[in-house]
């Protein structure tokens, strides 16, 4: 260590202290961009870092997909091949899905580290160390799109909405990751550990997943049940995502979708960032 | 180091906190700590683990809400001002808070970039840090490969990425070898140098004794005394003379002496014939052992050493005498310096009172 710590590129002690009562109350709208941005830009070097914690958005949307193909196909569909349009479709809305548990896991893992409390010492906005993870997953939400279509493409699946109506599914596919990844940020924020997070999460993620009209057209499941898998967010997802794929068109089930998400994102955002500031 | 501490002539002090009360449950972490540190100086909080010294320190670094009391920062509450607070100070964590998944110039462009510098200049800055900690070889490398003196540095180089005014350090060097222990006093020096206010909690006196121009003594959540280095030791001696008694039954007629010629009351330790005799003078240690061998008390083993943590908590609390009861304290540890006590029991423990009055004139 030198003797000296003076580096011309800052301000002196007595330069920030001569301007103390002009000092800002809150960050500003850009500066909390700019804060989010350099922790977006953090998450993605973790990811970089951690391979293995891209599973959930590389191996297994190929192996998911391949198998549930194959094995529901000749039940549900008849063949194979026309099944896909469905299962496809139906598994963007489970990868996805399975995909923001990491969220959350990482969201609580995240917080439980030193690092999190050098966060909340720093001015920066309080939002910023929780906005700039989600923002970097909408990454693995892209990728765990990207690649199902691409398995589903190699299996014989023929979008009839061509690039576009597909280019269209993985925007709303990746939205719709970042939107119902609040759900499991909350639980990220509630959880006492991270194994305790993913309990919770595994718990809501199966009955979302399976209610839904990802692997099955919920014609055939009972009225009750019907109902529920009718309005299930990710069954609202799952048929925009087959409209946007399999017609190439933007219907009503698109807007339906969005406004799914929406009233998901205006419940679990302020939860959320109301139980994630009680920790800062 | 010495009594007087300097001023840059500011006007409100660096921290001024008064009544600061934490609680966790029915513990009072933190119970009614007043505490007020000049701009420019070594502050210096002392005590045990679970004294109170962190919660204390991550209160007025926002950290932790505060329940009860007023702390303000450079004249700025901490309460209602809690973002303008958070530019004007530093704080290097007790554990390394650094990103295990970033190098060391990835950690240090991230904060960089979160503290406003461009993505330029966040890179310059950086890169001086890394040069004047002696990291620049270690720069590229993951921080999981890190020793722990390494990670230190690192942390209160990120601190110093935009020159805080008010650098909170709790337990710089807990864990720190001797020599890497002696660069980061260095730097701490140089830091005050150049008008910085460091508030640093530490369980080592030698430390506080070596870097504070200011000593606050906290137990149980309470300041149980306040004072320049030289005030305390004056309170509690400047070194022991440790006795090993040949024949434990003499004990009674070897503390006698001991009292006759030092003047001090001696502790007792709980091996038998163990006996702890705080000096004012290390050499009255000679003047001890001449005595003890005109009675015919002959020793095993006789060591003068620095008064550890727990002798100036003996001195300013009376804690282990009361707490082991009869037979004195409950052992030096040099080492580690902790007490054997853990968080309050009842406020309203007998003693308690008694012990709180023993304060020292606070130095303005």
């Amino acid at each position: 260590m030198s003797t000296t710590l003076e580096h011309p590129s800052t301000l002196t002690v007595s330069q920030t202290l001569s301007g103390v009562d002009a000092l800002p109350a809150h960050p500003s709208l850009a500066e909390t961009l700019s804060q989010t941005l350099a922790l977006a830009w953090r998450a993605t070097m973790k990811m970089r870092r951690n391979f293995e914690q891209m599973f959930d958005v590389t191996i297994q949307p190929i192996l998911f997909t391949a198998m549930f193909a194959y094995i529901f196909g000749g039940a549900i569909s008849g063949d194979v091949d026309a099944y896909l349009p469905l299962i496809i479709t139906g598994l963007i809305g489970q990868t996805v899905l399975t995909a923001c548990i990491a969220t959350g896991v990482q969201l609580r893992e995240d917080m439980d580290k030193g690092v999190f409390d050098r966060f909340k010492s720093l001015p920066i906005a309080r939002i910023a160390p929780l906005a700039g993870p989600m923002l970097a997953d909408m990454l693995r939400y892209l990728i765990a799109s990207v690649l199902t279509f691409t398995v589903g493409i190699a299996m014989g699946y023929r979008p009839g909405g061509g690039v576009l109506g597909v280019a269209g599914a993985i925007v709303l596919a990746v939205l719709a990751g970042w939107s119902l990844a609040w759900i499991f940020a909350w639980f990220g924020t509630i959880g006492r550990n991270a194994q305790g997070v993913q309990g919770i999460s595994m718990m809501v993620m199966f009955p979302l997943t399976f209610l839904s009209n990802a692997f099955v057209p919920t014609e055939t499941m009972p009225g009750w049940l019907r109902a529920f898998a009718d309005a299930n967010p990710v069954s609202l997802v799952i048929n925009a995502i087959r409209d946007l794929a399999n017609e190439g068109a933007v219907t009503a089930h698109v807007g339906w979708a969005a406004l799914g998400l929406a009233v998901v994102v205006a419940i679990f955002a302020p939860l959320t960032v109301r139980s994630y500031s009680r920790r800062m | 180091m010495t009594t007087s501490h300097p001023s840059d002539g500011g006007h409100e002090p660096a921290v001024q906190a008064t009544g600061l009360v934490k609680t966790f449950g029915t513990n009072r972490a933190v119970d009614g700590i007043d505490l007020e540190v000049v701009r420019g100086e070594v502050f210096g909080v002392l005590g045990p683990n679970g004294a109170g010294k962190t919660t204390m320190l991550q209160m007025l670094a926002t950290l932790l809400t505060i329940d009860a009391g007023e702390a303000r920062v450079f004249g700025q509450d901490v309460r209602r001002q809690p973002h303008v607070v958070r530019q004007l100070i530093g704080v290097t964590g007790q554990y390394a808070s650094v990103d295990e998944n970033l190098t060391a110039s990835e950690n240090l462009l991230l904060f960089g970039r979160l503290l406003g510098l461009g993505s330029r200049r966040a890179r310059v800055v950086g890169a001086e840090l890394l040069g004047q900690f002696g990291l620049e070889d270690a720069a590229d490398r993951p921080i999981s490969q890190f020793s722990g003196g390494m990670r230190r540095r690192l942390d209160l180089a990120v601190s110093l990425i935009t020159r805080p005014p008010l650098i909170f350090l709790d337990e710089p060097t807990t864990g720190l070898d001797p020599r890497t222990r002696g660069q980061m006093w260095d730097t701490i020096r140089t830091l005050v140098g150049e008008g910085s206010t460091v508030l640093l909690t530490t369980q080592y006196l030698d430390e506080a004794d070596q870097l504070a121009h200011r000593i606050a003594v906290i137990d149980r959540g309470r300041k149980v005394a306040q004072g320049t280095p030289d005030e305390l030791k004056s309170q509690v001696g400047s070194s022991t003379l440790q006795l090993r008694l040949a024949d434990p039954t003499r004990t009674a007629a070897a503390v006698d002496v001991v009292r006759r010629v030092a003047g001090d009351e001696p502790v007792l330790t709980p091996e038998a014939g163990g006996i702890n005799v705080p000096m004012r003078d290390a050499n009255l240690a000679a003047d001890v052992l001449i005595g003890l061998r005109s009675e015919d008390l002959l020793i095993t083993s006789a060591t003068v050493q620095k008064p550890t943590l727990d002798e100036v908590f003996m001195a300013l609390t009376g804690h282990g005498a009361e707490d082991t009861g009869t037979d004195g304290t409950d052992g030096t540890d040099g080492t580690d310096g902790a007490v054997d006590h853990d968080t309050p029991d009842s406020p309203d423990s007998p003693g308690r009172d008694d012990r709180h009055d023993r304060d020292l004139e606070t130095v303005r």
